[in-house]
């Protein structure tokens, strides 16, 4: 899978990787990201 | 940043923690609310995990929250913690109580200065004599005695007529109803005045036990409260306008103080504390008072998971805190304004970036390291209610990424994360209440210690799921060091 | 994955239509298992908008290394590193791995 060129949508969560940091990842590996969330369950 | 020098810290100078045990709001918890909606008793559903008082009580968590029992004895005990209860468990303990659910009910309506919470006549009865001699509430105290309740028949009409909240009780009767505070506003309908009423109420019962203490402040002499509680109060016009911090002030006879309210989702306490010890420390207020009060909203949120595994509910307390921070008295834990440790903006959402701006970078700035400190307080949420929901051991989570900073740091080797873990972290005991279950539970283990010169230094730190409200990706994080004072060694 | 969140993963999937991926930050294997169900074959707990609603998407975790690989390394260093250690990554990627073969076969 190569990320350049997808549509990411990246799901994070607070206590593992938030959802800015993946969005990061992806966009820095040239995909455009197109809904950054992070998750909270408590 | 400006340098803050060591020398007139302020203290913290006293502490308690509340739980309120109210299985019968257990189904009006967010979560049970929308995903009970379609059943035709949610009660009924309910019951076989609703726990009872004498249940609860003996559960070891609950004994750690209100200091009965360290957290390292927790760490000893048989899992899970449900089936192994505690034989001589108690009702009060060194920071608070866990109170019952009928002296709650009656709480609430005493906390009520709108009457809209009517309650069943026998229940505010048998309220009102059980909360007239409590020993912290009670007539001697001159708290607002509990106000008569209504037949059944005005209670149903309220419900039918009024849209008033019907609230059911853990055996199916109807216990009370909460009137809506306007017909028209949706920030005032009888659900979330019961929201705000409970966080008053266990706030304003926190603040009952501060001011309890033997030697505490007297009630006239707290000048400024801030409330670091998670409930928008407020109306239409102003969603979370607030203050609660007032409104318990005058609740516990505080009549010379004000206050305000301070917000930041689950770090709000940390932040709170801060204030609290800078408005001592420049001289503003020699005392002032940080509480907040738990959320109804958080009962029963992993209650799926507590009942696929045919265990009790463990989410069936309300949680309340109330902290005196004062002058230095020579005795009390100094709180450490030199070394705060703040998520900024800059800090973004990086893993690294914000541990190491919580943790390293507070600590190098006054030349320690995460070594210097006996214990770190952070997410506090009990595993036994967030695992049988598949949201994991949040302390633990939290701990190893601690330990792994202290490796990228090279202050421990990758093998020795576990043992860091063990010696400087502690097992989760607290309800999953949010605002409180992030680093305050330890506040009263951490304040005794410190003061007794079992530890030397503690650190706590809290984090913000700002993102949740939409306005803005970041986290929010504070962290604070609390260390024996130095009048004390 | 809340309820809330999903409305918007399917909003965003319809309109964008091809070539959506999702990248995973999940902590544990459990997490990751059931949030990559959910954009594979459908909220398992049913309770959802993607309830019975297959988006198909082809899911990832930032802790693969065919992820990682693509990402420089200094930003990786910053984002994921820490987590990388403190997690467990292996069971996190079975987890996912686990989703992936019952969405193959559903």
């Amino acid at each position: 899978m190569e990320l350049r060129g997808k549509k990411v949508i990246a799901l994070g969560e607070r206590d593992g990787v938030p959802g800015p940091a993946v969005a990061e990842c992806a966009s820095r590996a040239g995909a455009e990201v197109v809904l950054t969330l992070t998750a909270c369950y408590v | 940043m400006p340098r803050v020098t060591s020398d007139g810290m302020p203290v913290i100078r006293a502490v308690s923690l509340v739980l309120a045990h109210v299985p019968s709001l257990v189904r009006l918890g967010s979560k049970p609310l929308r995903v009970l909606r379609e059943v035709h008793d949610p009660i009924d559903f309910l019951r076989p995990h609703l726990r009872a008082w004498d249940v609860a009580q003996a559960y070891a968590p609950n004994q750690v929250f209100i200091g009965n029992m360290g957290v390292d004895e927790l760490a000893a005990r048989p899992t899970p913690w449900h089936r192994h209860p505690i034989e001589r468990a108690a009702r009060f303990g060194p920071d608070g109580e866990i109170m019952p659910e009928d002296e709650f009910f009656g709480l609430l309506a005493a906390c009520d200065g709108f009457q809209l919470l009517g309650l069943d006549r026998e229940l505010a009865d048998r309220a009102r004599s059980a909360l007239d001699a409590h020993p912290v509430i009670g007539r001697a105290a001159g708290s607002p005695t509990v106000p008569p309740g209504v037949t059944a028949a005005v209670l149903e009409e309220r419900v039918e007529r009024h849209r008033a909240l019907r609230i059911v009780g853990a055996d199916g009767r109807l216990l009370g109803a909460m009137l809506p505070g306007h017909d028209e506003d949706d920030t005032l309908t009888g659900q979330v005045l019961l929201e705000n009423l409970a966080c008053k109420a266990t706030a304003a019962l926190a603040l009952r036990h501060l001011l309890a203490r033997p030697g505490a402040i007297a009630s006239a002499d707290v000048r400024y409260v801030i409330n670091c509680g998670e409930e928008a109060v407020g109306d239409r016009y102003q969603r979370g306008g607030g203050n609660v911090a007032k409104a318990v002030a005058e609740w516990a006879g505080c009549g010379r103080a004000t206050g305000s309210d301070v917000k930041a989702f689950c770090s709000g306490p940390m932040h709170a504390l801060m204030l609290a010890g800078a408005l001592v420390r420049s001289g503003l207020h020699d005392d002032v008072v940080v509480l907040a009060g738990g959320s109804l909203a958080k009962l029963g949120m992993k209650f799926q998971g507590h009942v696929k595994h045919a265990m009790p509910i463990v989410e069936d307390v309300l949680a309340g805190f109330a902290a005196h921070v004062s002058r230095d008295d020579g005795v009390s834990p100094t709180l450490r304004l030199d070394a705060i440790g703040r998520h900024e903006v800059a800090s973004g959402s990086a893993p690294l970036a914000v541990m190491k701006a919580l943790y390293s970078e507070p600590l190098g700035r006054v030349g320690l390291t995460l070594l210097d400190v006996d214990r770190f307080s952070l997410e506090l949420h009990n595993p036994e209610a967030t695992e049988p929901a598949g949201s994991g051991n949040v302390p633990l989570n939290n701990y190893r990424t601690l330990a792994s900073l202290a490796v990228v740091e090279k202050l421990i080797a990758r093998e020795s994360i576990d043992d860091f873990v063990r010696a400087r972290g502690m097992p989760g005991f607290s309800p999953t209440q949010g605002h409180i279950a992030s680093a305050i539970p330890y506040l009263g283990h951490a304040r005794r210690a410190l003061t007794e010169g079992r530890l030397t230094r503690t650190m706590f730190a809290g984090k913000g799921s700002l993102f949740l409200g939409r306005m803005t990706q970041l986290p929010d994080g504070l962290s604070l060091v609390l260390e024996r004072n130095a009048g004390s060694t | 994955m809340g309820l809330e969140d999903q409305a918007a993963v399917k909003r965003v999937a319809d309109e964008h239509g091809n070539g959506v991926v999702v990248l995973l930050g999940t902590p544990d294997a459990e997490s990751t298992q059931t949030l990559a169900q959910t954009v594979v074959a459908g909220d398992p707990s049913y309770a959802g908008p993607l309830a019975g609603v297959p988006l198909g998407l082809p899911v990832f975790h930032v802790f693969e290394p065919e992820v990682r690989d693509q990402v420089p390394a200094d930003v990786y260093e910053a984002q994921v590193a820490l987590m990388e250690m403190s997690l467990d990554r292996e069971a996190i990627l079975a987890g996912l791995r686990e989703a992936r073969r019952a969405g193959a076969t559903a």
